[in-house]
């Protein structure tokens, strides 16, 4: 195996608490994991369980204050913002709003030019290149003079994800970027980040609360719960015969779209609850 | 809900209104009015010199208190002096010292407020302090004081107020950018490696610069009058000639010539209203362009279906729909949309035995139906905006109905018209809802008032901004209780305490005497069915009920919302957009489509044979038991090793 494009290890994320000597809040308590090349790890966990914060870690968006954050054998988890800004043609984002994501007030041009001013491309180039990405995710070249407003919510993630692509990153932490979305397009933007990945060979950071999503488009999952990983693994293993105890329990809690089979799933997640709240008062 | 899907009619207001405030202001006869006579007072102090027909420090004995005529168009003062030449300069250093004022206070407050917004730590501890103590100065003691150390000089007393008026802007830029500071675009931009200084002056600026010239024209009328207030108490350096000091020279000879007051008086005073007038129209028109932003949501939801269809019509072919195209997909109504050929509902057929709910027990009598029932907004240009069309569905005592379908396939639109509870300017314009055999499309406000609570509950998708911040959790069920079912308040509060525990809420007790931000989002949405079934409804119309929590509490709230339906063999209107709640919860389901019915059917029945084009299309995005990715394919990354 290729060696590791990102290593999180024992990553600690606090944010101070308002108040005088108050203990900090600790969004992650030591995380560690990895990404290579051209692959997809998801990060699944519920509201408050950190997985944002560590996406955002990755971004240098969020105040690490241990561990550290290798990108191909480097540590990124310090650096002052002249040498993040240098990265920014290695890691991109993809957000999960696609309403605010966007600043309104200019349009897709002036969006998607943004970054590549950064890089001092010349104007003219700027514009071929913002053509040629909006092709590569689907939208039509008229779609450069409009602004955001005049987009639909599938058609928005898709401009965030041609800005993504803009500087042709390596890695692109995406935090929710399907949940916002109707049912039929979460599945169109989906199949456009594995196209654009079988194409392109960038890795994803995939951060998301539902399994399923996750299940679909990640090699290998992790879980977060409180501020840690509490599995790590392959894909299929993690999101269809969990270990762990509360991966267990969010895999029985998602309803599945078939009565018959929730009408188990029901009863199996009630057993393990049982189970588990037994187990629980034993220790 | 998903999000609701761009509103095009703001967006081609918003274009028309970057085109210019200018010309707005233009077209506003107020602003107009006050644009004009700030226009002429700039040009007669501009060109003082050449409009005054005498020098305003010339005295003249022969002239004192002259009265107007041929030599002085306007008099002459206690001293001689050209009253009109006097106005005209005076105008002059009245207007160039606000100005001083206003800049000085311009550049220090936006200045020091972006630094603080957008970079805070200690310098927005630092200067947040300094904005208080410099507001909590009096002004015009400070102005004295200054007076006495540094002597009478214009210029100076008007750059130290402009400090003194800087957090007016300090606080304001402050305000708004912190609120820009944490957009997702900034953090966007951060990511793609621009440079803060380009960053402010690309996202935030932007935000900043409207409230800034309101603001702006709000201060320079302050400084007017304040300056013009100094002059008068004889502060000023009385050599300058200044709307202050004519004052002051007038008020002198009040008894003998009143008429000297008038001129000074009267341009102090129109200037500060015009300035004032000004900041008015200019914050209507900068805000009524803002305004459908801000509203967005209502807005959309009251135009939810036909606009987000249009936007669904381009979202599917992901094809380039004209501007012109989609302003016609907006004004047609859903159902006379050219080239829609509406397919007969698909109608599922009842087992024999009329259906059984999912505990065995067979269904009870008709409570709700809904014949051919369309919802529509009435528009400003007098047309209606059709949003649900021919919708009939029935619900029976004890069987639960899943309204599923994406954003703007009108099932929120559906639910609430049964409620009557339709965004301003909605309402049912066709077709019928019978609820126990009255007619609620037609039933008055105080007969649905009856019925709300009592006998139609209703439990919304957002559990936290439906419980009012400023209550205890307790007292907003006691409420609607004792007016309901005119308990006592002991009583009230004795029931309240039960359902609590009913719902499934550890420590009732504490929960009862909570605000509502002390409790988290599963707690509260249990808290809003603890309302809902507080007085024993009929029917339960949940829209989303679970969307806005994390899987395991949607979970839980769902047991609790199945075992209480069961309990109070209660009717249920569910509208999800998951097929998996349907699955777990319902009896029947309707899946909707752009503002119409498409199939409907007992669950099971539609889900083990969808008929349907667009029912599945719909399953077949379900991503759920699908296939894994699988391991990361090694010559892909070999591959990836070579680039």
């Amino acid at each position: 195996m290729s060696e590791l494009l990102l290593d999180v290890k024992d990553v600690v994320v606090e944010y101070p608490i308002k108040g005088f000597r108050k203990a900090p809040f600790k969004a992650l308590k030591g995380v560690s994991l990895d990404i290579r090349p051209g692959e997809t790890v998801g990060l699944v966990g519920e509201s408050g369980s950190g997985k944002t914060t560590l996406g955002r870690a990755v971004l240098g968006l969020a105040p690490v204050t241990g561990g550290s954050i290798l990108y191909k054998g480097a540590d990124i988890a310090h650096l002052d913002r002249r040498a993040r800004r240098a990265l920014s043609s290695e890691i991109q984002v993809v957000f999960q709003d696609p309403y605010t994501s966007l600043n309104p007030s200019l349009t897709i041009e002036q969006i998607l030019v943004e970054p590549l001013t950064v890089k001092n491309i010349a104007a003219k180039e700027a514009s071929r290149r913002v053509l040629s990405l909006l092709d590569q995710v689907g939208l039509p070249q008229s779609a450069a003079d409009r602004l955001p407003r005049e987009f639909s919510g599938g058609q928005r993630q898709r401009i965030a994800i041609a800005r993504a692509l803009a500087l042709e990153p390596r890695l692109i932490v995406c935090d929710e970027p399907v949940s916002a979305l109707d049912l039929s397009t979460q599945a169109r933007v989906m199949d456009l980040f594995k196209e654009i990945q079988e194409r392109t060979g960038v890795a994803y950071l995939f951060v998301s609360h539902d399994l399923a999503v996750v299940r679909n488009l990640s090699h290998r999952v992790a879980v977060m719960y409180h501020g840690e990983i509490v599995e790590w693994g392959d894909g299929d293993q993690v999101t269809a015969r969990p270990e762990h105890p509360y991966t267990q329990r969010l895999f029985l809690a998602a309803p599945v779209p078939d009565p018959v089979r929730q009408e188990q799933r029901r009863a199996d997640r009630e057993r393990l609850l049982a189970e588990q709240g037994q187990q629980a008062g034993v220790l | 809900m998903p999000l609701p899907d761009p509103q095009l009619t703001p967006a081609l207001e918003e274009r028309a209104a970057r085109v210019s405030l200018f010309r707005k202001l233009l077209k506003n006869p107020v602003g107009l009015i006050a644009l004009i006579f700030l226009g002429l007072l700039v040009l007669s102090a501009i060109f003082a010199p050449l409009l005054a027909p005498a020098d305003p420090n010339t005295a003249s004995l022969q002239d004192v208190l002259a009265s107007p005529g041929a030599a002085h168009p306007l008099g002459a003062d206690s001293a001689g002096r050209d009253v009109l030449s006097r106005l005209l300069f005076a105008t002059r250093f009245s207007l160039a010292g606000a100005l001083l004022a206003l800049v000085v206070a311009a550049v220090i407050g936006v200045i020091a407020g972006l630094i603080a917004g957008y970079f805070g730590k200690w310098f927005d501890s630092v200067s947040s302090w300094l904005a208080g103590l410099l507001m909590a100065l009096p002004g015009i003691v400070v102005l004295l004081a200054a007076r006495a150390v540094l002597g009478p000089s214009m210029w100076l007393s008007m750059a130290i107020f402009g400090v003194l008026l800087s957090p007016a802007f300090f606080r304001l830029v402050y305000a708004s950018v912190s609120a820009v500071r944490n957009e997702l675009y900034v953090d966007a931009a951060r990511v793609a490696g621009l440079s803060d200084a380009r960053i402010i002056s690309r996202h935030i600026l932007t935000v900043v610069r409207a409230p800034v010239i309101i603001q702006a024209a709000m201060i320079a009328g302050i400084a007017i009058a304040i300056q013009a207030g100094l002059d008068f108490l004889g502060l000023g350096d009385m050599s300058v000639p200044s709307w202050g000091s004519m004052l002051n020279d007038a008020f002198a000879k009040i008894y003998t010539n009143p008429d000297l007051m008038i001129w000074p008086a009267s341009a102090i005073a129109l200037t500060c209203i015009a300035l004032t007038l000004l900041a008015n129209v200019m914050r209507d028109e900068l805000e009524r362009t803002a305004g459908p932003v801000k509203r967005r949501k209502n807005r959309n939801r009251a135009a939810e279906a036909p606009v987000v269809k249009a936007a669904h019509l381009s979202t599917v072919g992901m094809a380039t729909i004209s501007e012109e195209e989609r302003r016609l997909a907006l004004e047609q109504p859903a159902a006379s949309e050219p080239g829609e050929i509406v397919h007969p509902v698909v109608v599922h057929p009842d087992p024999e035995d009329g259906g059984r709910s999912s505990t065995g027990n067979p269904f009870g009598e008709e409570l709700l139906s809904v014949r051919n029932l369309a919802v529509g907004y009435d528009q400003p240009d007098g047309s209606i905006k059709v949003v649900v069309n021919d919708v009939s569905l029935r619900v029976r005592r004890g069987e639960v109905h899943g309204l599923i379908g994406e954003s703007g396939s009108g099932k929120t639109q559906t639910a609430w018209s049964v409620l009557r509870l339709l965004p301003d300017g909605g309402r049912v314009i066709d077709g019928s809802i019978s609820f126990e055999g009255k007619d609620l499309a037609h039933a008055t406000e105080k007969e649905m008032t009856k019925l709300r609570g009592a006998k139609i509950a209703y439990i919304p998708q957002e559990p936290m901004s439906n419980l009012d911040a400023s209550f205890t959790i307790g007292s907003q069920l006691v409420e609607p209780m004792r007016v309901v079912l005119g308990l006592s308040k002991a009583e009230a509060t004795k029931r309240a305490l039960g359902l609590l525990e009913r719902v499934g809420i550890p420590n009732p007790q504490r929960t009862f005497d909570a605000y509502p931000h002390e409790v988290s989002g599963g707690m509260a949405q249990r808290v809003l069915i603890a309302g809902a079934i507080s007085c024993d409804p009929d029917l339960l119309i949940a829209d989303e009920p679970t969307t806005a929590l994390d899987v395991t509490v949607q979970a839980e709230v769902l047991s609790l919302l199945r075992e209480l339906q069961a309990e109070l063999n209660m009717g249920v209107i569910l509208v999800t957009h998951n097929f998996g709640v349907v699955a777990d919860l319902c009896d029947r389901v309707s899946v909707m489509r752009a503002g119409r019915i498409v199939e409907t059917g007992p669950v099971r029945s539609i889900f083990a044979a969808p008929e349907h084009e667009y029912t599945k299309a719909l399953f077949a995005a379900i991503l759920e038991e699908g296939e894994a990715r699988g391991e990361l394919v090694v010559a892909q990354t070999e591959k990836e090793g070579l680039r």
